[in-house]
């Protein structure tokens, strides 16, 4: 159960698993994410599935080294097996009735966006991604991304590699220049979807954004993943994780996502020295 | 006349169980009630009368015969004392520390008539941790199944209700299957009561009963999610008991309440308990509480979270209740812990407001006192806010426990199934058949939040209908 059969790095600290899932495998759709648990003493952490393979029974988990527990799942190898794994969870995207889609993947976002991308292609609908990184080598996925999409626009904060500036900049010139989309789905960092939003309501663009907010058990029971939307209370785990990114109170994520840091700086901490 | 044995106890009271001393106990997440010696269960059971016609057995939810158990601790016979519980009762050491039974068996004890009734539950755990003591797993052998099962049940949820009807489908010979969606089977058991209420090492151990029986246990299933209800009975289980609690917080909805530092109680205690989070960084999970907690609420998870708190070093607690002590649900007992240990009860007091900082963390709450007056529907009497009362409670955490409802879940994906008023499984009490044939429901995702006895009441008829249902392929 559970175990990885394939392991990438892909950039700095950014690596994909290959986890064999059989029965997560036969119902994951687009948009869902999956709880894990590395070890007994562990925390539960969401992850979204990537990609999945229904005939070889396996989910593909993109994730970036960035506190304990992802760090010790980036210690795993080939062979080693994920100590729980919980899902499908959350609200598929509702990929229903679109022509023509902008995807606009922040950093480790595009690995998020990634199985809607290639669902939205299956359908026939025409997908513009606009990737976006700080710098050439934080750019993810690109080759994979390419024959999924009608165009592909590469953006770096410092331009080492396609466009200098960011995703915003690129969007707008888009829309600027009369590209008509039925929807935006903005996947990546909490500002970058903010400022997304802010954008495309400017041009009256329905915009979809993936929440990633701290998820305890992540099958609705505790409400540690609220947000607010359009004034009401939501849970990101059973309502989400995609909402309007027109009605999303973004502040108040931002200001809960930070609810932990000191603890988690001290296990990061205290994992370093024992490594 | 039949000469009597032995001569009762007639002390009016009970015989005390050693505690921790409040003082000590507020600095560890270790057992309050230390439990009997042999001495005091053997001097406590002298207190029974066995009565002719035990009124006691009544007020039991599951029929556990109390008399008859009681019987043999007073001979001594310890280990046959919890053979005879399990014969109708399958965790006796849960129940024995968790259940009312101030509203239950010991209610109609006669001796509660003039005095203290005889302490059914400290006996009832007494026995049970005699047993696990001599054996290691509370006394119980892996049943060997050389005969063909009745056929393949499946239960969904591993709280009390499903533990209960899968144990007694089990030993009624079918190949039972629960799924519970966490890591960690239990229900409530392991993510809500807490473990100086309830050792989690005593509820692996009663899961580890129920698997002896047979049971197969599979976690991280979501029903609804990974499975549904059509791909279980495709899958060949001739019928499904649906035991997936009443988990769903309720939030108050009032200004500030997602701010940084406000939880739900379900939260709050599936950090400390089922993630550990009061061994951080030992363990994972982080949980954090200020140096001020509000706990709002007046039930047994309000107590529990407010101990909690108090057990992670915060210097001073508050259970904010908008009704009197009177009408609190707690149990008497938790809410004397409580009392022991320090947290400070403000009644007639209802959350109007959370009051932030700048940078989006919680550092009050605004509170206006209530009158109370004519009894509503509840039979409670209606809380009314006193004009001109606003107050401010200093505090950096707010944990809201006023209440859960049933997981949705199942039902939602689940066609054909009638739900209540209230969002839980419409179900015949009696049976705990559904309105979809083969779908049988019990405890709270069918009455709501209520106890851990309640539910395996309810799972225990539900097993019976069940075997009947299989039997007979009679529905209705």
């Amino acid at each position: 159960m559970n175990r990885i059969i394939r392991k990438r790095v892909l950039g700095p600290a950014v690596k994909l698993i290959e986890v064999e899932s059989p029965l997560i495998a036969k119902k994951v759709q687009p948009g869902q994410f999956v709880m894990l648990r590395v070890h007994e003493k562990g925390e539960r952490i969401p992850m979204t599935i990537s990609d999945y393979d229904r005939q070889k029974g396996t989910v593909t988990i993109i994730f970036q080294e960035v506190g304990k527990t992802t760090m010790l799942l980036g210690r795993l190898e080939e062979g080693d097996s994920i100590l729980d794994l919980v899902g499908p969870l959350g609200k598929p995207t509702d990929l229903q009735g679109l022509e023509r889609v902008v995807a606009i993947a922040g950093g480790l976002g595009v690995a998020l966006v990634f199985s809607q991308i290639k669902e939205l292609h299956r359908r026939n609908s025409k997908v513009d991604c606009i990737i976006g990184a700080r710098n050439k080598d934080l750019v993810l996925l690109e080759e994979e991304i390419e024959p999924f999409c009608t165009n592909l626009y590469i953006v770096t904060d410092d331009g080492s590699r396609g466009e200098r500036g960011f995703v915003t900049d690129v969007l707008k010139r888009l829309l600027d220049e009369g590209r008509r989309y039925d929807r935006a789905i903005a996947v990546g960092p909490l500002n970058m979807m903010k400022v997304v939003s802010d954008l495309t309501r400017q041009y009256g663009l329905p915009t979809v954004v993936s929440m990633n907010p701290i998820m305890v058990d992540g099958t609705g029971m505790c409400g540690c993943c609220r947000l607010t939307v359009g004034g009401q209370i939501k849970f990101a785990c059973v309502d989400g994780p995609e909402f309007d990114g027109h009605l999303v109170d973004f502040d108040e994520v931002i200001k809960r996502t930070a609810m932990y840091w000191e603890e988690e700086k001290i296990a990061v901490e205290l994992l370093q020295q024992r490594l | 006349m039949p000469v009597p044995k032995r001569k009762p106890n007639m002390a009016r009271k009970k015989v005390p169980m050693p505690e921790q001393e409040p003082q000590v106990r507020i600095r560890n997440f270790a057992e309050v009630a230390l439990g009997y010696t042999p001495a005091q269960a053997v001097e406590e059971a002298r207190r029974c009368l066995q009565c002719k016609e035990p009124r006691c057995i009544q007020g039991c939810p599951v029929n556990v015969p109390i008399p008859d158990f009681i019987k043999l601790i007073e001979e001594e016979r310890f280990v046959e004392a919890y053979k005879k519980i399990v014969e109708t009762n399958n965790l006796p050491a849960i129940c024995g520390r968790v259940c009312p039974q101030e509203i239950q068996c010991e209610r109609y004890c006669l001796r509660g008539e003039k005095g203290e009734p005889v302490a059914i539950g400290r006996l009832e755990r007494f026995a049970a941790d005699y047993a696990a003591s001599l054996s290691g797993s509370g006394g119980r052998k892996r049943i060997r199944r050389s005969f063909k099962p009745k056929g393949k049940v499946a239960v969904v949820g591993s709280g009390p209700a499903g533990l209960t009807c899968a144990t007694d489908l089990a030993k009624a010979g079918y190949e039972v299957t629960i799924f519970e969606a966490l890591h960690t089977p239990g229900g409530v058991l392991v993510y809500g009561i807490p473990e100086f209420r309830l050792p989690k090492s005593v509820v692996q151990r009663e899961v580890d009963n129920v698997k002896k029986l047979g049971v197969d246990i599979q976690t991280n299933m979501v029903i609804g999610k990974v499975l549904s209800m059509d791909e279980l009975f495709a899958q060949g289980y001739q019928a499904v008991f649906v035991g997936t609690g009443a988990g769903l917080p309720v939030f108050m909805r009032i200004p500030g309440e997602n701010l940084n530092g406000v939880m739900s109680a379900n939260e709050f205690l599936t950090r400390v308990n089922l993630m550990k989070g009061y061994r951080f960084p030992e363990y994972d999970t982080p949980v954090k509480v200020g140096r001020r907690v509000a706990v709002v609420g007046g039930g047994n998870v309000a107590m529990d979270a407010a101990r909690c708190a108090l057990r992670l070093g915060t210097e001073k607690v508050y259970i904010i209740y908008r009704r009197s002590e009177e009408e609190m649900p707690a149990r008497r007992e938790e809410v004397h812990h409580a009392k022991e240990e320090g947290i400070e009860f403000r009644f007639c007091t209802s959350p109007v407001r959370i009051l932030g900082d700048d940078h989006g963390w919680v550092k009050g709450m605004e509170c206006v006192e209530m009158e109370l007056r004519e009894p509503d529907a509840s039979g409670r009497r209606r809380p009314v806010v006193k004009p001109g009362s606003e107050h401010v409670v200093n505090v950096e955490t707010v944990i809201i426990a006023i209440g859960t409802t049933p997981n949705p879940l199942v039902a939602r994906t689940t066609p054909g199934l009638a739900l209540t008023e209230f969002g839980g499984i419409a179900a015949d009490e009696a049976t705990g058949q559904t309105s979809r044939e083969g779908v049988f429901a019990g405890g709270d995702i069918v009455t709501g939040a209520a106890t851990v006895i309640l539910a395996m009441g309810a799972g225990k008829r539900a097993a019976k209908a069940i075997d009947e249902y299989i039997t007979t392929k009679q529905w209705r």
